[in-house]
């Protein structure tokens, strides 16, 4: 016997058909990914375009798309930033909390309990948000009448029923908190043990430990976990619609009946209805979407990108 | 000798080693006043309990402080409002969480019953019905998208770790499956939609349509999960069977995906259990219906989070004669309260798979 | 049966970085040939590029030849596969597959390829290459449970065992003792001992009493200098290399005057 390989190999190009299928199937696979990541576009684009230019009487009580786009885009980043004001301040506190302050035994399952928050369908925070909180905000609601409707935000006249986008951005901050919240966590682990017993060496309390050891190395990676917190209230659907009922107008007042639609949830509120003409101007308002999340989206994946370069060097 | 004895605290004094602090019982103490005196104000102003709550933690928040500072300085001040904050947003954090649970489970159970699970909502005004159909559509649903997304997820993670070598293509995917994980739930519903349109025209609702919104969200959660699982199994691994002289395709199938299988399987079923909840795209694509229909391709197929939308959104009103809140809030509760034990069972389920396939990888040193 | 392997002028690179430069040798039929020199020097290196291992790595290729009885193993007609399949290799680290019981580990090479095997058959090279492996009394009780739980030095001979059992012509060790203790080091080496009268055995040590313990004949592989290729410095019979080696370089080595 010769050392040469079994005869099916000695005269062909020596890749097995078993391995160059399978290979070819691997790569098929990726090829899909890129070719629905296009087709999402394309086809929105397509089904979309006629939305852009459709006749003066789709875009009631609008009059073209853009003055017909324009409120809903300043409700969804409205809500938005509405979320994320809220949400903010309670992810990095609970991040701390699992991280630096809860008993070591208790971190683990409090971090998995914070996980299952992200877990509860949007659907059912929305008939939370619109069956209970609605109602119990109303109190809440009437005391920011009474003693601050000076501020623009506040301006009232303060809605009765409590559905109002103050509401919304609360549920809407409930449901980015356990995103933020892991990724804040992540970073917060991350922190060298020598930069903080550096800091407790020198004297410093558990806070300025924090301040001092903790925060600057980890504000990026902070950052990125709001921006893709950010992401998610952008996008966020049910939990808007079944709140609010939505207004086409601009106002900054966040507690009067009269509140701007976003667009995820103008989408789902009005398909129902929809003519070929409506559906096609909504799905262009998709488009927009689509355009605004993939913005936020790269941004916090090149800040995130940035970070690890920094780590690792 | 007896001199000596007590210079010990006079130095550890003198060296500023012993400061005042405030007692142990300190935070309790204040605790206990702070709930005395909201509920003093609770009771003078009439306000309600759960604003009390908020009064009462607001006066321990500022109150502890401030005695420590009068104590201990402002330094351990600033410590101890830094802890009262972390903890109170923790507390902030889970109080809306135990409601959300509590009020489910509270208005859900009543509504559980055979006949909820066993009945549609066809011909259904009133009271009554159920949510079979909707059951069934959630299922088959979120079935055909597993079967889309999981072969090409799992391959497109082979692809990655085995073949991509970092190259161009697999780059590329790497960012693009990025990007994928960005698209809000209602875009991907709209993708399908508009894809069945041009297909079928504008007026089509299908329950397939769905199943491809689903899977565009899917995927990238199971290429992420399992290109990390193929990463963790040792490269040691592949060269002992490589120098078994096995080809490298039945090295992957026979030898990688068997040790990563534990893995695997968990971030599918957690994938699973983060779309069967969506709503926005079946909304969109699916449609809503109140009859059973078992044929993903023709026809409105009814889900679970889409029934609990329509009963929220147009609910119904009571038997004639009769109060109370409209007869669909509570079938809303109960479905909701099905889909999040779905959720939970799967949630659980992967863990479980995680603890029952861990070791067997972990155990290599 | 067991084979001779000729090298000529072998240059290994890892991309653009060339890690072992123009060696040739030729190694017997049925000895021990074993490797010595200091890390990074480029043994390993060679030993993979004997059963084409080293193709695994991404960007790594070689030039030169290897010829093993009259066909070179870089002919572009060769199948890699095929040639790791007459050619085995035992690794550093013990590596059993975690999923398969003893049994199943010791079947592998045959099972991975889907060869249909009767159940007697099984059995028979199952016993067959334990036995040779020296772990058959140990381990015959309980061949359905998973390899990975057994020793490290157990472990190692499991994978000798994996390997003779698919009868290759040559056996390559890359540093299989590196991981154990001493009392599984001797079982090896007991074993290496065995496995000569049948096998072409090539084995890497960082150990030279482990050399000069089981080898016929012995190579010093070295490194000009920091980020210089690795090259051969001198291939002689074991005992000649360590009680007079014809290089000062093997001399100063061998005495532990530098690596």
């Amino acid at each position: 016997m010769t050392f040469s390989a079994p005869t099916e190999a000695t005269r062909k190009p020596v890749v097995r058909l078993g391995d160059r299928l399978f290979a070819g199937t691997a790569r098929t696979a990726a090829l899909i990914i890129m070719l629905a990541l296009a087709g999402v576009f394309v086809f929105l684009t397509i089904e979309g375009l006629p939305g852009l230019t459709a006749p003066e009487s789709i875009y009631k009580p609008a009059d073209d798309f853009w003055s017909y786009v324009g409120p809903l885009v300043f409700g969804t980043i409205l809500a938005a930033i509405v979320a994320l004001v809220i949400a903010v301040p309670f992810s990095i506190g609970v991040a701390l909390f699992i991280s630096h302050y809860a008993p070591p035994r208790l971190a683990a399952p409090i971090a998995y309990v914070i996980d299952l928050l992200a877990a509860i369908p949007s659907v059912v925070y929305g008939l939370w948000g619109g069956l209970a909180l609605a109602h119990s905000m109303t109190p809440a609601i009437n005391w920011l009448y009474d003693n601050l409707s000076f501020i623009p935000f506040f301006a009232g006249p303060p809605s009765v029923t409590g559905r109002t986008m103050l509401t919304a951005g609360i549920v809407l901050a409930i449901m980015v908190i356990p995103i933020t919240t892991a990724i804040s966590r992540e970073v917060f682990a991350q922190v060298p043990r020598l930069h903080e017993e550096a800091a407790m060496a020198l004297g410093a309390t558990r806070w300025e430990t924090i301040r001092l050891a903790v925060f600057p190395y980890a504000r990026s990676g902070v950052v990125s976990g709001v921006m893709l917190g950010l992401g998610r209230a952008l996008g966020e659907t049910m939990a808007v619609a079944m709140v609010l009922s939505a207004t086409p107008v601009v106002t900054l007042n966040l507690i009067s009946n009269t509140n701007p639609a976003t667009i995820a949830s103008n989408i789902a509120s009005n398909y129902k209805e929809a003519t070929p003409d409506r559906q096609a101007l909504l799905i262009a308002t998709g488009l927009v979407l689509f355009a605004v999340t993939f913005a936020v989206n790269f941004v916090a994946r090149l800040i995130v990108s940035r970070h690890e370069k920094k780590v690792s060097r | 000798m007896s001199t000596t004895t007590p210079i010990e605290p006079d130095f550890a004094v003198s060296a500023g080693l012993v400061q005042p602090r405030l007692p142990r019982w300190g935070s309790a103490l204040v605790a206990v006043m702070a709930l005395a005196l909201a509920g003093l104000l609770t009771m003078v102003l009439g306000l309600s309990l759960v604003a009390g709550f908020v009064v009462a933690a607001l006066l321990f928040v500022v109150g502890l402080p401030l005695w420590s500072r009068m104590v201990e300085g402002s330094r351990a001040a600033a410590d101890r409002f830094a802890t009262c904050l972390v903890w109170a947003s923790f507390a902030a954090v889970v109080v809306p969480l135990v409601w959300l649970v509590w009020l489910v489970l509270k208005n859900g159970f009543g509504v559980l019953s055979v006949e909820f699970l066993t009945y549609s909502m066809r011909g259904i005004v009133g009271e009554g019905g159920g949510i079979y159909h909707a059951l069934m559509g959630t299922l088959l649903v979120t079935l055909a998208a597993t079967l889309i997304s999981v072969p090409i997820g799992l391959f497109t993670a082979i692809y990655l770790v085995e073949y991509g070598r970092g190259g161009r293509l697999a780059r590329t995917t790497t960012f693009l499956v990025d990007v994928m994980t960005g698209i809000p739930s209602i875009v991907a519903g709209l993708f399908a939609l508009a894809l069945f349109v041009m297909i079928f025209g504008p007026a089509i609702r299908i329950g397939f349509g769905g199943s491809v919104a689903l899977s565009l969200l899917m995927i990238p959660t199971v290429v992420r999960s399992a290109e990390e699982m193929l990463r963790l199994v040792p490269s040691d691994l592949r060269e002992a069977s490589y120098a078994l002289g096995v080809p490298k395709w039945r090295t992957i199938i026979k030898v990688v995906l068997p040790t990563a299988f534990g893995g695997i399987v968990t971030g599918i079923v957690l994938a699973i259990s983060r779309v069967i909840g969506e709503t926005a795209p079946l909304l969109v694509v699916a449609g809503a219906t109140d009859s059973v229909n078992m044929n993903l391709f023709s026809g409105r197929m009814m889900t679970l989070p889409v029934y609990i939308y329509t009963q929220y959104s147009s609910p119904g009103v009571p038997a004639f004669g009769e109060t109370g809140p409209p007869p669909g809030y509570a079938r809303a509760w109960g479905a909701a309260l099905v889909l999040i034990a779905i959720v939970m069972v799967l949630n659980l389920a992967a863990r479980i798979l995680q603890k029952t396939f861990a070791p067997k990888t972990e155990r290599r040193r | 049966m067991a084979k001779s392997i000729d090298v000529s002028d072998l240059d290994i690179y890892y991309g653009d970085f060339k890690a072992v430069e123009g060696v040739n040798m030729s190694i017997r039929a049925r000895a021990v040939t074993a490797f010595i020199g200091p890390s990074g020097c480029g043994k390993s290196t060679f030993l993979r590029a004997l059963n084409r291992m080293h193709e695994v790595i991404p960007g790594a290729r070689v030039e030169g030849k290897v010829i093993v009885s009259g066909q070179s193993l870089y002919d572009p007609t060769v199948d890699p596969v095929a040639v790791r399949r007459q050619i085995g290799m035992v690794f550093q680290r013990p590596n059993p597959f975690p999923t398969m019981s003893i049994y199943e580990n010791v079947l592998a090479g045959m099972r991975l390829n889907s060869k249909k095997l009767s159940k007697s058959d099984a059995d028979g090279i199952v016993e067959k290459s334990l036995r040779g492996a020296n772990l058959w009394n140990e381990v015959k009780d309980r061949l359905g449970k998973p390899g990975m739980g057994l020793s490290g030095g157990q472990q190692q001979r499991l994978c000798i065992a994996r390997a003779i059992a698919v009868s290759p012509e040559v056996l390559l060790m890359d540093e299989p003792c590196s991981a154990l203790d001493p009392i599984s080091t001797s079982a090896i080496e007991d074993l290496i001992h065995e496995l000569k009268s049948e096998y072409t055995i090539v084995i890497v040590t960082h150990n030279m009493q482990q050399a000069a313990r089981v080898s016929d004949e012995t190579g010093f592989f070295n490194l000009k200098a920091a980020g210089q290729p690795g090259h051969l410095v001198e291939f002689n019979p074991t005992h000649k290399m360590f009680t007079n080696p014809d290089e000062p370089a093997t001399e100063a080595y061998i005495s532990g005057r530098f690596g």
